[in-house]
């Protein structure tokens, strides 16, 4: 035995570093996309299918389904689970997947838009808390607002009644905003209103670039790309707090370490997390159904598809020349969002450049003194050497 | 707060915490709400901890406890008997464990 120890017991904050003395586990974190469909009919959302879409529901996941992967979860030393959708409340074992998760010892990230919140889930949630957060998605601060963009009439009072029963049972949640040409003006009001719920940032999150859709849906698709704001105006909404953001942009360009080359996969690690899509099948995360990065866990084990399928993915190479010409040489590779599972919603392939992103991404650079206006960041020789004196300056 | 702990006593891990080992650490997670200060807390034990945690098992009294620990670690039975008090009380206060019914 070694000397007495003041405390045997070390407590873990969720989401801290400094858990594991040595290698972390196979599965850190696994997404659950319980259903694409959802109550609401969001004109930016990349995902909502109608809620009484009778096809989408018959294909879905059966609860056993879910129960037994987290099992299986658990059993690669996952410690948390996220569970979106579409919105996950609209099925009706949601309790029974989360109470499962939760006995196994899994910490529950839940994403709802909380129209669909009871006082039996309120209290379950009081009672069994999920560890982390509830985060609830916002689209507008009033009624008329609200409904614009969800498109579903009485939705804003059920999203306010959800939240209240959260409140009223001492749940703790986040709000998370959405910028778009309803919400615009409305800016202000809900970051005063979100500073004032207990955990939630200061300034809260709010979606500002909209993904399109991972089904590639092309009707949906230019909607959403019609509600898109461009750079300069993500610049200057980024800029509304002062120049931390700015700063912050130096720094992801910092320890992206530069230009990928022909590398795809940068943003998780090995033992990083995966997702599983409404109907059981294994993606490298949420936005990527490329079939190439897709595993059948029907046919196969979540363990096969942690360990030996996805470490494939993540090794994947470009062969695009206009990639390898542009992205590959990109040193902004930390600050756009360009990724596989962009590419795929955008152009169905793993790696053509979105030009979207691209030029969001060249604005963030010139307002950052990273590039002069006009110029391409490929291009740029002294890309790192900028980025080392724009931080130190 | 704190219960008195007897080592003739007999106790398991609650039900109010998930245990599981990972990559060779022990983690206790909360179930039920008021475990941690905090409602997104879980928690670790130390080494010493995690040898006597391996036999708090709800079959084996403290005593036993005690007597196993120090035929394996070459320790003073004070000094064993201290740790066992010591992390048994800390968790008896984090109702992390309870006295066998």
């Amino acid at each position: 035995m070694t000397a007495p120890a003041r405390s045997y017991v070390r407590k873990v904050p969720s989401g801290r570093d400094g858990l594991w003395a040595s290698a972390g586990p196979a599965l850190a974190r696994l997404d659950i996309e319980l259903t694409e469909r959802c109550n609401n009919d969001c004109l930016h959302c990349s995902i909502n299918l109608p809620v009484g879409d009778a096809a989408a529901r018959a294909r879905e996941w059966t609860t056993a389904s879910w129960k037994a992967l987290l099992e299986d979860a658990a059993g690669l030393g996952c410690l948390v689970v996220r569970i979106t959708g579409g919105e996950p409340l609209v099925r009706g074992d949601l309790e029974a997947i989360y109470l499962h998760a939760r006995r196994l010892g899994l910490r529950v990230m839940l994403f709802t838009n909380a129209t669909l919140i009871t006082p039996r889930l309120a209290r379950l949630l009081r009672d069994v808390p999920p560890l982390e957060a509830v985060e609830v998605s916002v689209y507008g601060m009033t009624p008329e607002t609200y409904e614009t963009v969800t498109r579903t009439p009485g939705s804003f009072a059920a999203f306010r009644r959800g939240l209240e029963l959260l409140r009223e049972h001492g749940v703790p949640f986040v709000v998370k905003g959405a910028y778009l040409p309803a919400t615009r003006r409305e800016m202000d009001e809900f970051e005063v209103w979100a500073a004032g719920i207990t955990g939630s940032p200061d300034p809260p999150s709010s979606a500002l670039l909209f993904d399109l859709r991972s089904r590639r849906d092309g009707a949906k698709n230019a909607l959403i790309a019609g509600l898109r704001i461009g750079g300069d105006e993500f610049v200057r909404i980024a800029r509304r707090h002062g120049e931390a953001a700015v700063d912050e942009w130096r720094g992801f360009c910092a320890r992206s370490g530069g230009a990928g080359g022909d590398r795809l996969f940068a943003c998780l690690g090995a033992g990083g997390s995966a997702a599983v899509d409404a109907y059981g099948r294994l993606q490298y995360c949420l936005g990527l159904r490329h079939p190439d990065t897709v595993y059948d866990l029907a046919a196969g084990s979540l363990r096969e598809a942690v360990t030996e399928f996805l470490p494939r993915v993540r090794a994947m190479r470009s062969t695009n020349p206009a990639y390898l010409e542009r992205c590959g040489r990109c040193f902004l590779k930390g600050l756009c969002e360009q990724c596989p599972a962009k590419s795929w919603a955008e152009y169905g392939t793993l790696d053509t450049p979105v030009e979207y992103f691209c030029g969001v991404a060249h604005a963030q650079a010139v307002a950052a003194g990273l590039l002069e206006p006009g110029e391409k960041a490929w291009a740029v020789v002294d890309g790192d050497e900028r980025v080392e004196r724009r931080r130190g300056s | 707060m704190t219960d008195k702990i007897d080592l003739g006593k007999v106790y398991r891990p609650s039900e109010d915490v998930v245990v599981r080992e990972i990559e060779g650490e022990i983690v206790i997670v909360p179930l039920t709400s008021g475990i941690g200060d905090l409602e997104d807390e879980l928690f670790t034990l130390n080494e010493t901890g995690r040898a006597i945690w391996a036999r708090i098992d709800g079959r084996r009294t403290l005593a036993a406890v005690v007597e196993e620990l120090g035929a394996e670690y070459e320790a003073p039975e004070g000094l064993i008997r201290e740790d066992v008090v010591g992390l048994l009380q800390e968790l008896l206060d984090r109702r992390m464990i309870v006295e066998r019914g």
